[in-house]
C-alpha cells in the first residue's frame, strides 16, 4: 500500500491546478491520470480561450496544459506525477486502486480530490452505431492530438459551443463540413464561432435533427430533418447529405463513477449536465475528505474548472493543518472569479444549477477521523 | 489520412512503427495509439458486436465508451483509442467477447 497526503484524480485543468496549488502551500500531492499526458481536453484545444487574464484569456488550450505543466513541476519536491494510469476503484476506507502498466496498486490518501472530467453524450436514431460515427471531441482528439482526419464530409449534430469549435477546427485540417444542425430553434454555442464558419460557407440549419444515417459497415450518408415548435420531426422535408463522417456534439455528462461508488450524495441536476454530486463552498463532497472541482462537479468551461481546482487544493491542504496565512482571502478571490465567469447568460444557468446542490454539509462522515 | 499542413499546429512524426494488423503489416508513427494509426490507414471497423455481429468503430476516442475493443497480442477487449501503438504489436478484429487464455 502506497500512502499520500492528497490525491488528484484526474490531469486536466481542475486536477493540475488543485495539485499546484496544494503543493505550493506544502502538502504532498500524487496525480494520477490515465492518459500518458498531462492536461486533459486542453491538449486538443487549439483555439484561444475567453475568460480573464486571471484564467489565460486568450491564450491556446494547448498552451494553457503545458503553462500549467511547467508550474506543478516546479513543486517536484512535493508532486508525484503517475501517468498512465487509471483509477479504478475508490473504497469506503479511502483506499483508491490503479491500474498502472499493467501493475495494480493500492494508494491510501488523507484527502482525495476528483477531477475526472466529462463524457460525451450520445443520440438515439437509426444506424447510430455505424462506424463512423464519432463523438465531436473523438474527432477533436484524432485531428488535434495524432494528427489524423476524420474523413472527407462531414455532418456536425449540435451547434453548442463544441460543436462549432470542432466545425472549424475540422476546416482547419482540411476536411469538409456539409452542415452543422441542432433540434433547438436557436444556436446554443457564442455568436463569433458560428460567425466563423458561417463566412466560410457552412450552412447552421437550426430546428434540424437526424433521421437517420446510412451505411452498412460505415457511415455512407445521412438524413436530417426539420423539426416543428413542439419537436416533431415535419414529414417530407427530409434532406439527404452525402457524409462519411457524422459528429454527435449534443452535451457532456460528468464522469462521476468514482464518486457514485464512495457512496457522494448525488443529484441529476440538467443544468449541470446530470447527475453531480452535492458539495459545500470548499467543494467537499457529503463524503468528508473527498473535494471535487472541474465538469466532473458540473460541466462547465477550462476556466472555471482552473479556479474550482485551485479552491478545492487550497481547502484541501488547510484541512490538512498546513498554515495558510491568508486563506480566507485567497478563498474570498477565487470564489468571486468563480462568480464573474460565471455572470452573463450562460452563467445564469450554471448558477440555477449551482444553488440546487451547494450547501452547508453537516454531520458529514467518511474514512476520515 | 494524415493532417499535412495545418494553420496552428506542426506535427512532428516520430518515427516508424510497424505492426500487424489481421495479418497485414501496417506503419504507423510514435505517439500515434492503435486506432488512431488504424484510422489513418483507412481501417474504421475495429470488431463487431458480440451479439448482433454489428460493426463497431470508436466513439469517445479518450478510453471511456469501450466500442474500440480489439484483441491485442492475444489479450482480448483492449481499448485501442488509448492504448499505445508499439512495435511488432498484433492487433486483431475482435468477434465475440474474447477470451483470455
Ligand atoms: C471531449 C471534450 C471536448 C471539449 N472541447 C472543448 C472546447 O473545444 N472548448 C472549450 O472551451 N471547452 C471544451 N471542453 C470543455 C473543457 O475542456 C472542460 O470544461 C475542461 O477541460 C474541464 O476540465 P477538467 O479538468 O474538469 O476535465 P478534463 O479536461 O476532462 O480532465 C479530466 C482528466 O481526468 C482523467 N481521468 C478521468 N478518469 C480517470 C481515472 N479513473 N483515472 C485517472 N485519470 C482519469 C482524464 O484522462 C482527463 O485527463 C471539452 C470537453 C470534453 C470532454
Amino acid at each position: 500500500m502506497k500512502y499520500t497526503e492528497i490525491a488528484v484524480v484526474g490531469g486536466g485543468p481542475a486536477g493540475l491546478s488543485a495539485a499546484i496549488t496544494a503543493a505550493k502551500y506544502g502538502a504532498k500531492v500524487t496525480v494520477i491520470e490515465r492518459n500518458n499526458s498531462l492536461g486533459g481536453q486542453l491538449r486538443k484545444q487549439t483555439h484561444k480561450f475567453f475568460g480573464s487574464q486571471k484564467q489565460y484569456a486568450s491564450v491556446r488550450g494547448i498552451e494553457i496544459a503545458d503553462i500549467l505543466e511547467s508550474q506543478l513541476r516546479e513543486y517536484n519536491d512535493n508532486v508525484e506525477i503517475l501517468n498512465g494510469a487509471t483509477v479504478l476503484g475508490l473504497y469506503e476506507d479511502g483506499v483508491l486502486t490503479i491500474e498502472m502498466k499493467d501493475r495494480y496498486i493500492k494508494l491510501k490518501p488523507d484527502r482525495i480530490i476528483v477531477a475526472t472530467g466529462a463524457y460525451e453524450k450520445f443520440l438515439s436514431f437509426p444506424n447510430n452505431d455505424l462506424p463512423g460515427i464519432y463523438g465531436a471531441g473523438a474527432v477533436q482528439t484524432l485531428m488535434n492530438q495524432y494528427g489524423v482526419k476524420p474523413g472527407r464530409n462531414v455532418l456536425m449534430v449540435g451547434a453548442g459551443n463544441i460543436g462549432l469549435i470542432v466545425s472549424y477546427q475540422l476546416m482547419q485540417a482540411g476536411v469538409n463540413v456539409k452542415a452543422v444542425i441542432d433540434a433547438a430553434p436557436k444556436i446554443g454555442g457564442y455568436l463569433v464561432h458560428a460567425s466563423k464558419i458561417r463566412r466560410l460557407g457552412v450552412p447552421i440549419l437550426t430546428s434540424y435533427t437526424i433521421k437517420e444515417a446510412h451505411g452498412k459497415d460505415w457511415v455512407e450518408g445521412a438524413t436530417i430533418c426539420k423539426l416543428d415548435e413542439n419537436w416533431q420531426m415535419i414529414s417530407g422535408t427530409e434532406i439527404d447529405i452525402d457524409v462519411d463522417i457524422i459528429c454527435i456534439s449534443v452535451g457532456l455528462t460528468p464522469l462521476a463513477d468514482l464518486l457514485w461508488q464512495i457512496g457522494c450524495e448525488m443529484k441529476y441536476i440538467p443544468e449541470l449536465g446530470g447527475h453531480v454530486p452535492i458539495r459545500d463552498e470548499n467543494l467537499e463532497t457529503s463524503k468528508k475528505g473527498i473535494y471535487i472541482a472541474g465538469d466532473v462537479a458540473g460541466i462547465e468551461e477550462a476556466s472555471s474548472a482552473m479556479v474550482e481546482g485551485r479552491l478545492a487544493g487550497l481547502c484541501a491542504a488547510n484541512s490538512l493543518g498546513y498554515i495558510i496565512e491568508d486563506f480566507e482571502e485567497e478563498k474570498q478571490d477565487l470564489i468571486e472569479q468563480l462568480d464573474s465567469l460565471r455572470a452573463g447568460p450562460t452563467g445564469e444557468k450554471i448558477l440555477n444549477g449551482l444553488e440546487k446542490v451547494t450547501k452547508v454539509i453537516a454531520g458529514r462522515y467518511g474514512y476520515v477521523d | 489520412m494524415r493532417i499535412d499542413n495545418h494553420p496552428i499546429l506542426d506535427f512532428k512524426r516520430g518515427k516508424e512503427i510497424r505492426f500487424i494488423y489481421d495479418g497485414k503489416e501496417m506503419v504507423g508513427y510514435e505517439g500515434d495509439t492503435i486506432a488512431s494509426a488504424l484510422h489513418a490507414a483507412g481501417v474504421r471497423v475495429l470488431g463487431y458486436h458480440h451479439k448482433t455481429g454489428r460493426a463497431r468503430g470508436f466513439y469517445c476516442a479518450i478510453g471511456n465508451c469501450s466500442s474500440c475493443l480489439m484483441t491485442v497480442n492475444g489479450k482480448p477487449n483492449v481499448r485501442v483509442c488509448v492504448e499505445e501503438l508499439k512495435e511488432g504489436m498484433v492487433v486483431e478484429t475482435q468477434r465475440g467477447k474474447g477470451e483470455l487464455k
